[in-house]
């Protein structure tokens, strides 16, 4: 039983990670905007081609770190250009704009590369197989985990203890007196981009490993449900995006184990139906009221 | 008054009357490019959709993104309920009790006709329109308590699972899972004589649909729609339930959804689940943006614009191209650089108006951006190079993102803002009165 | 003429650990003009929500007409917060939303106005009429209405004209000043067909000229239109020229309640609104 289970867990698990790992970009930039970044899950796409693109011509050294420069720029781009503009704009008109430019990337993305799905490069080491408790595996599946905790550890510590993390807390805590007490507002927004699209380049090095091809649609779906792990671990927490992440990969996973893969996505959003009917919050979300 | 009231009904009337006529002359006649009657059909068909979202979104102010999901709806309710019985086991061969057994629309036809198929259209349509509405009513109880963006989010998953519960393999006999369904009544199976009415009928359909959701609108209901966009809390306390209004809202709009996609189902003449994606939504949403958020006239216009565009005058953006000769070449740069240079200036008034004069250098991106393309137009005269760079698959859409882009940053009140075609005299006097208040 | 008309009984409301208002009980009778104020913070908006149902109190209840309406003990975490009395006094849950306590007959008017800014100054009052309709969704899609419909708008026409806003009925109500707006408010919540009336600071923002004008007309929709009024106000002439009776909130707490001259005089008012000298 266990050893059957065993490594639709270990997809679960590895998976989970890399929705964390986008669901971070998602709920960080809710926290503090409170703008859901529809971009974001084309932005991990965009990432995962440039690393196409990068690896053809470019030793690994470069490449990697070329695609996470790269796609932090993008990201900061998209917040220059589709965000800053609205910030006295109605919310509507904002999400509406982030709906946008998701639509122009995807757009941007099938004139670049022809609309055909590319292979994404194997990286030596991380895409190897390796044999745990007697199921197969690529390394990248043991790896994720670990990394994605590694790197929100790193992440709360930066929010805990820098500066520009205690202006980041004050933002999202209330985005004007933040301002009036002399935080500069814009800094810590494009920090948040900086830092939600770095995340978003790593899981998509981590993601495409396991599914070895990028095309450019791939990236709406993982970001949806990266969203839902930020709702459902309460947006604007980060240990419960990272938990929303894990918990949505698992179940996933398990599901289609079970050999119901038409209902892996649909379970996802029932999941984000029956949360936000049951604690609209999320876990760690916290309660705001409206004064009349 | 009174009278006035009657007489804005006969000419409107009359309007309809004559387009209903032109439409099928335009049909019937061999030299109508057949571009024209595609744009006409899926533009009216689009219009219904982009109205139904608009009396949410615009209207009642929840932004909801589940439109393709209850279009889904529709267009299955619709689909299944009228193949005919003995193209069934072909339309279903992948299961071997596929299909419901019988057709609405055949008995009917087959007994009384033309009329007989109209009446079973009709009653399917309105079938369609009811599954999804339902459906809008069960998911409509947890979900309308969230606020903006919980519900959009809850609302796109809306959608996929239900795309998910349709492809599922166990619905197959009825759904037909992830394949095609096909065979069933479209529009060319009306007809009247020798005369065809394949641009008429969706025209018809959609525009009294459309009408209904217009006189919704200016009804009390509508007003009370609009109240809790604008202030939720002041209509709560003015005795407005809040949860059985949003609900009508999102029942309505969903049930309008579900009968556009029926149409829509209708007229390609198939249907597959996979085609109503969270894109589809989108696009959806972009068209009203496009037209104006709360203005019914500008989500119709969008819709025959976006369509066009889509479908005809920016498919050329998709293609090489070679142009002919010289002049060709200097017609496109002078039509290419009017363009660029009046929406440069367009952009330069509006960001004017919204911001204050020390912040002009904000206008230098847009400024450049000009520039290079005008300089680039200059040059591509100039050169001995006549095949229109860039050009090939999936340029058209770029182009279209982009301008959607222009209009939800620099346009955003569309092009019709929430005024409509036939009100623009009246609203007049008070958006003025607005303007000439001093701050 | 002395029927009982509002009561609130031992209301507490209390937000995590902060107690907004503690323990307020008043009555209101038929007929009468009746003010609240307090310094700021005090706690008076929140005791206008706990009335109208956009908050249920922590604990204790509401009776409106001789009906209770609203009723409520602590629950839940609040349980072991709750610092207030009568604890365990009431038992029942009741707590309606706030548009079926104005469908009862109670309308209010907003601090910060809150008018719907798309619409026009006469579709503002008309939207206000739409709870007291018959007709249903289709009636109302196709015009079988026609004879409410116009009977509502003839009835705006007159609230308008009460309200002397009868000349801007076609202007956006956001365009209207400050003082207008109000008003607007006003006959906004007349709209509701309310007997009681609830005006959250009538007179702020107003120059003496208005607010001269207000009080008229605070006293003209009592004699005009039989209704009670219940305010909450700053204005310290106006209060004291309307009102027949005058209840004080300091700190969330009833600290005098009385007729104007006996408020006037009321050594804890001074304190409450001057400050104590050992406070300072």
């Amino acid at each position: 039983m266990f050893a059957k289970i065993l490594p639709y867990l270990l997809a679960g698990i590895s998976v989970g990670g890399q929705y964390a790992l986008i669901a971070i970009g998602y709920t960080m930039v809710y926290g503090i905007l409170r703008l859901i970044n529809f971009a974001h899950g084309d932005i991990f796409t965009v990432a995962g081609f440039i690393m196409v693109y990068a690896a053809a011509s470019l030793p690994l050294t470069v490449s990697v770190p070329l695609v996470i420069i790269l796609t932090v720029i993008l990201g900061v781009m998209v917040e220059k250009v589709a965000y800053k503009p609205l910030r006295t704009a109605p919310r509507m008109s904002v999400m509406i704009s982030a709906i946008g430019m998701s639509y122009l990337l995807q757009n941007l993305m099938w004139y670049l590369t022809g609309g055909l799905a590319k292979q994404y490069p194997t990286l030596p080491w991380v895409s190897n197989t390796v044999t745990v408790l007697g199921c197969t595996t690529k390394r990248v599946t043991l790896i994720t985990p670990f990394l994605t905790v590694l790197l929100v550890v790193v992440l709360v510590l930066l929010i805990q203890k820098t500066r520009i993390g205690m202006a980041m807390r004050a933002a999202s805590r209330d985005f004007e007196t933040a301002q009036l007490m002399g935080i500069k507002i814009n800094n810590v927004i494009s920090f948040t981009f900086v830092v939600g699209s770095f995340l978003a380049a790593v899981g998509s090095m981590l993601y495409f490993s396991n599914y070895a091809t990028v095309s450019p649609t791939v990236g709406a779906m993982p970001g949806l449900k990266a969203f839902v792990a930020a709702v459902f671990g309460g947006i604007g927490s980060i240990p419960g995006a990272v938990i929303g992440g894990f918990v949505i990969g698992i179940c996933e996973s398990l599901i289609k184990g079970a050999g119901l893969t038409t209902f892996s996505d649909a379970f996802t959003f029932a999941l984000l139906i029956v949360i936000l009917a049951v604690k609209p919050t999320g876990l760690f979300g916290e309660n705001l009221t409206e004064k009349v | 008054m009174k009278t006035n009231n009657h007489r804005k009904s006969w000419i409107a009337l009359l309007i309809a009357l004559s387009m209903l006529i032109v439409l099928t002359l335009l049909d019937n006649w061999s030299g109508t490019p057949a571009m024209l009657l595609t744009v006409l059909r899926k533009g009216s068909i689009y219009a219904l959709v982009v109205v139904s979202m608009n009396l949410l979104n615009g209207f009642t102010g929840l932004f909801s993104l589940g439109q393709a999901g209850f279009m889904l709806l529709g267009a299955y309710t619709y689909a299944v309920l009228t193949v005919p019985v003995e193209d069934q086991s072909a339309v279903y061969q992948r299961y071997a009790t596929g299909g419901v057994g019988f057709s609405i629309t055949e008995t009917l036809s087959g007994a009384m006709g033309q009329f007989g198929l109209l009446i079973g259209v009709i009653f399917c349509l309105l079938l369609a329109g009811l599954v999804a509405g339902v459906f809008a009513w069960l998911i409509g109880l947890p979900v309308l308590k969230l606020k903006s963006d919980y519900l959009a989010i809850a609302t796109l998953g809306f959608a996929e699972i239900i795309r998910a519960v349709v492809m599922y393999e166990k619905l197959g006999p009825v759904t037909n899972g992830s394949n095609l369904l096909y065979g069933f009544t479209n529009f060319s199976d009306f007809h009247i004589g020798g005369l065809k009415l394949d641009t008429v009928m969706p025209f018809i359909f959609s525009g009294l649909c459309i009408l209904v959701v217009v006189l919704l609108i200016n009804s009390t209901y509508g007003r009370v729609f609009k109240a809790i966009r604008d202030d939720e809390i002041a209509a709560e306390a003015m005795g407005i339930n809040l949860a059985k209004h949003k609900r009508m809202s999102f029942i309505i709009s969903s049930f309008f959804a579900g009968i556009s996609g029926a149409l829509l189902a209708m007229y390609q003449a198939s249907v597959q689940a996979n085609t109503f994606k969270a894109s589809m939504t989108y696009e959806i949403l972009l068209i009203v943006v496009i037209g104006g958020i709360g203005s019914i006239s500008g989500s119709a216009i969008a819709s025959f614009l976006f369509v066009g565009c889509s479908e005809w005058f920016l498919r050329f953006l998709d293609n090489d191209t070679k142009l002919k000769n010289f002049n060709a070449k200097l017609i496109f740069a002078i039509v290419f650089g009017l363009v660029v240079v009046g929406l440069a200036a367009l952009i330069f008034r509006k960001t004017r108006k919204m911001e204050r004069m020390e912040k002009l250098w904000r206008q230098i991106p847009v400024g450049l951006l000009c520039l290079g393309l005008v300089a680039w137009d200059i040059w591509f005269v100039i050169s001995p190079n006549l095949k229109l760079p860039l050009l090939r698959s999936g340029f058209r859409m770029v182009v279209f993102s982009v301008v959607i882009m222009i209009v939800v940053l620099f346009f955003r009140e569309g092009i019709m803002g929430d005024r409509e075609l036939w009100d623009m005299k009246r609203r007049r006097p008070a958006a003025n009165a607005k303007a000439g208040e001093p701050k | 003429m002395s029927k009982n008309i509002l009561k609130v009984e031992n209301a507490t409301m209390q937000f995590g650990g902060v107690v907004a208002v503690d323990n307020l009980n008043l009555e209101i009778n038929e007929g009468e003009i009746v003010s609240l104020i307090g310094p700021n913070g005090a706690g008076k908006t929140t005791a206008f929500n706990v009335i109208t149902g956009v908050y249920a109190p922590t604990n204790g209840c509401v009776w409106f007409d001789e009906q209770k309406i609203i009723e409520n003990h602590p629950q839940g975490k609040m349980k072991k917060l709750y610092k207030g009395q009568h604890a365990g006094e009431y038992t029942h849950v009741t707590a309606p939303t706030p548009d079926v306590v104005t469908k009862l007959g109670m309308a209010r008017t907003f601090q910060n106005i809150r008018l719907w800014k798309s619409q026009t100054v006469f579709d503002n009052v008309l939207i206000a009429k739409h709870l007291r309709r018959t007709s249903n969704l289709l009636t109302a899609t196709f015009r079988l209405n026609r004879k409410e419909e116009e009977a509502q708008r003839a009835d705006v026409e007159r609230l308008l004209d009460i309200v002397g806003l009868s000349e801007a009925k076609g202007e956006l109500a956001t365009s209207l000043p400050y003082g207008k707006q109000r008003r607007l408010e006003i006959a906004r919540a007349l709209a509701t067909e309310p007997k009681l009336l609830l005006l959250d600071e009538p007179a702020a923002g107003m120059n003496p000229q208005e607010t001269n004008e207000l009080t008229e007309f605070i006293g003209q929709i009592r004699s005009k239109l039989g209704l009670t009024v219940f305010l909450i106000e700053h204005h310290m002439d106006l209060v004291m020229d309307i009102s027949d009776r005058i209840y004080v909130l300091d700190f969330g707490k009833l600290i005098a309640h009385g007729t104007p001259a006996e408020i006037q005089s009321d050594q804890r008012v001074i304190d409450a609104y001057l400050g104590v000298a050992e406070d300072a």
